[in-house]
């Protein structure tokens, strides 16, 4: 098989190559890493080692000789730079954390990794996963693959890319208001985050602790079941990790769609929606009423609070997290300081870049003394209403569809001047955030500039599998899933 | 409500952050305007909602109480920026 043949492969077709002995995990391993070279513009990777990569695929090969290997087994993977790993250096694309080697493996990249998935490296994202253009990575903007002038999306702007470039055929993400839905619309690819609790957070760099969920994106929802198998799971080393019996993801992709009833909400279509997307997004429902799906109007009147809500959670709970960086047991500290303290200051100041320094002085001020409440638990309270007038939207339909984003993919340095105007790019995809329910981002079509849009198809808790079996119905009929970006194919 | 320039400053020292003056002047604007936008939520009636911590609610899960002796004590001293004999090496707290 060409090299250009494999890259094409998505993981469901790649394991059967792998288990059929067509190509080898080493063949298909050194193939993404020339891959990854030759797109090396893109500045989608942060840690490429070749030795690291192609040792576990020597030990895939074995594997799959011996007849002990999975569905994933050989086949490769990228990991976003928010899960800390061994064998790569673990950055949160942070000055703060320039070189650090952990001394763990992330549960997500431990399980991933048992089931035989080879580490093809690690992935640009924004700084400690707060952004929505990856425009605030320490490491360098990352290029959408569909125009290098538009941003990928964030902050799992390289998972996104490298996916879009098929540089990777899978890449983990994780979403903490939208970012693995933005990105995955910005750049064309199919992104999903879970139920919260579903995916460990054990070893995932802390953003906001009751929102922050690992997800996967891939070029079809059939291969983020397949991957969702082996991901996803109890963890005792997580507090939140929801304890249930395992689960396969892939139970619904044969299911059809007959009287599925597709709720939409009047708020996602409202001002400030660009027709390009509208358009692309109601295409897709109305290939969902001819598949036999049926829309149902449904409201959800707070989600626009979301915006304001979640812009005093995660704050909150980033200054909180991001407290643990001193200078002193691991990340930068200053070359010259005077006594304790302003070690610690000059530390922080140099370490992170100017969204965590501004995300850590809003929470460290709505956490404070007099403002907690006004601030903080008027927000949860918010949060609860938000979450709420989902549950009333799924009495009345069993998936929730719209547009993940307002518009296509925007410039670089576009919005990055105007904190507010960047905030706004998550307006659709934070009120299921706050929820905590599964969602995802299929591509739909193609808008201005020839960029592409994404369809949001959102699930009621722990209903992946059904969310996934709906996503796959509509990639069986249509083809946007397997357009690639004219420089990659 | 606007913050001021010394609410900025004092944000900053709270959260352990070095901020110039120039810095803390452009900072107060962005903060400003997030503050703005934020100032909506003081407007919904939330006086019978219960605030919520998390998606999924109930309690926090508690492990057995069983010790667990993983001793990366080496591992973890590995990233320290300054260490000595098993030791964090900081600037002199005690006069």
């Amino acid at each position: 098989m060409s090299a250009a043949e494999l890259s094409r492969m998505t993981v469901a077709e790649l394991g059967q190559s792998l288990s059929t002995g067509s190509v080898s995990a080493v063949e298909l391993a050194q193939s993404y890493l020339d891959r990854i070279e030759r797109h090396k513009d893109l500045n989608a990777f942060l840690d490429v080692r070749p030795e690291v990569t192609l040792a576990q695929a020597r030990a895939a090969d074995a594997r799959i000789a011996r007849g002990e290997g999975t569905p994933l087994t050989g086949i490769p993977i990228a990991h976003k730079d928010i899960f800390v790993t061994r064998d790569f250096a673990s950055t949160a694309s942070s000055r703060m954390l320039k070189g650090y080697m952990s001394p763990f493996d992330a549960t997500v990249v431990e399980k991933l990794a048992g089931a035989g998935m080879v580490a093809l490296g690690k992935l640009n994202c924004d700084e400690f996963a707060m952004g929505s253009s990856n425009e605030n990575s320490f490491y360098g903007n990352v290029l959408n693959p569909w125009d290098r002038s538009a941003v990928p999306g964030g902050s799992s702007g390289g998972s996104a890319a490298a996916v879009a470039a098929r540089i990777a055929p899978a890449a983990t993400a994780t979403d903490t208001g939208g970012s693995i839905r933005e990105p995955a619309a910005f750049s064309g690819i199919t992104g999903i985050k879970p139920t919260y609790g579903r995916a460990s957070r054990w070893g995932m760099i802390a953003f906001a602790s009751s929102l922050d969920q690992a997800g996967i994106m891939t070029q079809s929802a059939e291969d983020a079941a397949l991957i969702f198998n082996s991901m996803l799971g109890f963890d005792p080393r997580d507090s939140t990790s929801v304890e249930r019996p395992a689960e396969d993801y892939t139970r619904s992709l044969g299911s059809g769609l007959n009287g599925l009833r597709i709720g939409v909400p009047k708020e996602f279509f409202g001002e400030g929606l660009q027709p390009d997307v509208e358009k692309a997004v109601r295409e897709a429902l109305a290939e969902y009423v001819k598949l036999g799906a049926k829309l149902v109007d449904i409201s959800l009147p707070n989600a626009e609070l979301g915006i304001p809500v979640y812009y005093v959670i995660a704050p909150a709970e980033c200054s909180s997290n991001l407290s643990r960086f001193d200078g002193v047991r691991y990340g930068h500290r200053a070359a010259e300081y005077g006594d304790l303290i302003d070690m610690i200051k000059k530390s922080r100041k140099e370490g992170f870049g100017p969204e965590p320094r501004r995300r850590i002085l809003i929470g460290t001020y709505v956490l404070s003394h007099g403002y907690y409440d006004a601030y903080y638990i008027q927000a949860q309270k918010v949060r609860r209403i938000i979450a709420d007038e989902f549950q009333q939207a799924f009495k009345q339909c069993d998936i929730i569809a719209g547009p993940v984003t307002t518009s296509v993919a925007f410039g670089f340095g576009e919005k990055a001047a105007d904190p507010v105007a960047m905030y706004l790019s998550d307006l659709y995809t934070i009120p299921g955030s706050l929820a905590g329910i599964p969602g995802m981002s299929l591509p739909c079509g193609f808008g201005a500039k020839n960029r592409p849009v994404g369809l949001q198809l959102m699930s009621n808790y722990f209903e992946e599998a059904k969310l996934l079996g709906v996503a796959h119905r509509y990639q069986q009929a249509t083809d946007w899933h397997t357009r690639i970006p004219k420089d990659f194919t | 409500m606007a913050l001021t320039l010394s609410d900025v400053k004092r944000i900053a020292h709270l959260a352990r952050i070095e901020i110039t003056e120039g810095e803390a002047a452009q900072t107060l604007g962005q903060l400003n305007d997030i503050f703005v936008m934020i100032e909506r939520l003081q407007s919904v009636d939330t006086s019978r909602i219960e605030p919520m911590s998390h998606p999924l609610g109930g309690s926090q899960r508690l492990r057995p109480d069983e010790a667990v002796n993983a001793n990366v004590r080496d591992a973890a001293l590995g990233n320290a920026p300054a260490q000595q004999d098993g030791l964090f090496l900081v600037p002199k707290v005690i006069e």
